[in-house]
């Protein structure tokens, strides 16, 4: 099922908590929408179900306007955040909800909704377990049946609230993949909401990057990190540092000085690079600075540097080292950005 | 290391000299307070032995007050629960103005004396009131007649199912209700398979705390009562009446089943307790 939405904005209490939003997913599409707390990331996926109601703006499933649908009638699989399954219900119970509750009309008989559970549960990896409660779950197990329950009705899309939020790490990242396998099977149109970013870049096929109520950038993992369009883009995915420069006649100038970088129009910005795009040189032209820190990160080396500033604190940047050569602390380093962009102030 | 090793005692314990002086205290204080006006009750109802209580049960005036406060906790009990569920429902899962204060107003039955919850209703209903001559013409009678005492009672016990469910439901939150709308259940499916079992055991609770009151209320029904032998006695009022007449036996045989009833709430709610755990108050996992 494909989602358009047209410039939804929605107000509490006055306070715009997504502005203009505009976003069209694809059928079968797997997408995160990835962005700090409060940057109305959850409030888009609950307007797309339907659990909360847009100020002004339209969103469609299909040709069907839905934007005044209730959540019932909008046919959506949702996850929650903790899950939401209902403690009182066996696991076979919370799968089989969704199915008992229909209209006599369009209700399966008994028979038939448990073997649509026992299905969903061999989907889920979970045969074995109808018969136990919800606290009798681990954490992953609990998240496997809250994704069956929401399959049992047959969504036509289906939406995931921080599906791995509450789960330890290396749980997390099983579900991770899993959770690909089975979209990859079942190609139903997926949205979840995440803050961490390397699920968000591992998982999906796109990364709706949002900030403050507005979407930063929509596009690959390759483009939101390769290609950032933004400076928010740019800081809150992956590591990197920035630096106030200008260009003048195609020279780029920090502190006034050219640092061997050139650019096309003349202006003034922020010069902004990651660690691993910068190579140490012995050329006057280049950044430098006193190494204050160095530490080993996985598999590299990251230097901290800190450049003089004309008497007000130093601007700090870090930069990758070979691992090899470590450098010494209090030493100065030369370098200069490979890959950089420059963005107007 | 230092060589003064003391024995390892968790820093929220106490002495043992500090433990016997607390508990000593309690149980004193219990055995005082609750036990021995609870044995007296039962020694003083069955003083003149098992036929003189028998027989001062099924008294006439005795019966029938017994059949009246059954059936004033019959009828007030289960709209405190309508109204309990309904307001807490609304606290708990909405968002409006004039909160705070609703849940202040809940609360106004305890924070004032029965007896004025009483004379309210002689004011709204008695003969100098504006609605009482006119309900009296078409025949009803509020004050001094059952109705009255189901008002009062209702009025005194309000509080108890709202109060036990509210801060469980506030607690518990919306996510279940969405996550059961999500999947296609109507409002009302929602309430009665998710919300409603949620709080099953705190309902429970306010139940038998708001039975038992509506059962033992005297100030606020003994001034709407009117305490007609036979009529419009409770048997709280009752007990009264009988005390004053300096029949022993029968006040404290009539006391002994309130006593008892109050017994029976303390196994039911020890019952659920167990059973449940720690969480039969409160209900979640």
């Amino acid at each position: 099922m494909e989602v358009r939405i047209n410039n939804i904005r929605k107000e509490f209490d006055r306070f715009a908590a997504l502005n203009d939003v505009s976003l069209n997913i694809a059928s079968g599409e797997l997408i995160a929408l990835l962005g700090p707390s409060g940057s109305g990331k959850t409030t888009l996926l609950r307007l797309i179900a339907g659990l909360d109601f847009p100020t002004d703006g339209k969103i469609f499933f299909g040709d069907e306007d839905a934007s005044h649908h209730s959540v019932q009638d909008r046919h959506v699989g949702f996850v929650f955040q903790h899950y939401a399954l209902f403690r009182h219900m066996t696991v076979a119970q919370n799968i089989g909800f969704g199915l008992k509750v229909r209209p006599s009309a369009s209700r399966p008989p008994k028979t038939e909704i448990k073997k649509r559970v026992s299905d969903l549960l061999d989907m889920v990896q979970l045969s074995g377990l109808e018969n136990r409660y919800p606290n009798q779950l681990s954490g992953g197990q609990r998240q496997r049946v809250a994704l069956a329950r929401a399959m049992a009705i047959e969504p036509r899309i289906l939406l995931l609230d921080e599906p791995f939020g509450a789960l330890d790490a290396k749980v997390r990242k099983e579900l991770r993949r899993w959770l690909r396998e089975f979209h990859d099977r079942t190609g139903h149109t997926t949205v979840f909401v995440t803050h961490d970013q390397e699920e968000a870049l591992e998982l999906a096929d796109r990364v709706v990057v949002m900030s403050q109520g507005k979407i930063e950038q929509v596009g690959s993992a390759d483009d939101v990190y390769d290609r950032p369009q933004s400076p928010f883009v740019f800081s809150f995915i992956g590591e990197s540092s920035h630096l106030p420069v200008e260009v003048k006649d195609g020279t780029v100038l920090f502190q006034g000085e050219p640092i061997g970088l050139s650019e096309g129009a003349n202006t003034a910005g922020d010069l902004f690079f990651r660690p691993e795009d910068v190579v140490l040189t012995d050329e006057s032209q280049a950044l430098s600075g006193k190494v204050t820190a160095c530490r080993r990160l996985a598999g590299t080396r990251i230097a901290e540097i800190d450049i003089a500033n004309n008497g007000h604190a130093p601007f700090h940047v870090e930069v990758e080292v070979p691992l090899h050569a470590p450098v010494e602390l209090g030493a100065e380093a030369r370098f200069r950005p490979t890959r950089w962009k420059i963005f107007n102030k | 290391m230092s060589d003064n090793r003391r024995t390892f005692r968790n820093p929220a314990d106490e002495s043992l000299v500090t433990k016997i002086l607390l508990v000593g205290l309690t149980l004193v204080f219990l055995a005082f307070f609750l036990f021995l006006p609870l044995v007296s009750v039962f020694v003083e109802a069955f003083r003149e032995g098992w036929v003189t209580y028998e027989e001062a049960l099924v008294e006439p005036d005795a019966w029938a007050a017994i059949q009246l406060t059954l059936t004033v906790a019959a009828i007030a009990v289960p709209l405190n629960v309508i109204f309990g569920v309904a307001a807490a429902w609304a606290i708990a899962k909405f968002e409006f103005k004039g909160k705070a204060f609703l849940i202040t107003l809940i609360d106004l039955p305890f924070s004032i004396s029965p007896v004025i919850s009483g004379l309210v209703y002689v004011l709204l209903f008695g003969s100098a009131s504006v609605l009482g001559p006119w309900l009296k013409t078409y025949g009803i009678e509020i004050l001094f007649a059952v109705p009255g005492i189901v008002l009062a009672t209702v009025f005194v016990t309000f509080p108890f199912v709202a109060r036990e469910l509210i801060p469980l439901m506030q607690d518990q939150g919306t996510g279940d209700e969405e996550a059961a709308l999500s999947l296609g259940a109507s409002g009302w499916q929602t309430f009665w398979y998710v919300t409603l079992p949620n709080v099953k055991w705190g309902l429970l609770y306010g139940v038998l705390l708001c039975n038992a009151r509506a059962m033992g209320e005297f100030g606020a029904v003994s001034v709407v009562s009117g305490r007609i032998r036979g009529l419009t006695n409770t048997m709280p009022l009752h007990v009264e009446i009988l005390y004053n007449e300096y029949n022993m036996v029968a006040a404290f045989a009539v006391a002994s089943l309130l006593a008892l009833l109050a017994l029976v709430t303390l196994a039911l709610k020890t019952l659920l307790e167990l059973r449940f755990g720690a969480g039969a108050a409160g209900g979640r996992h």
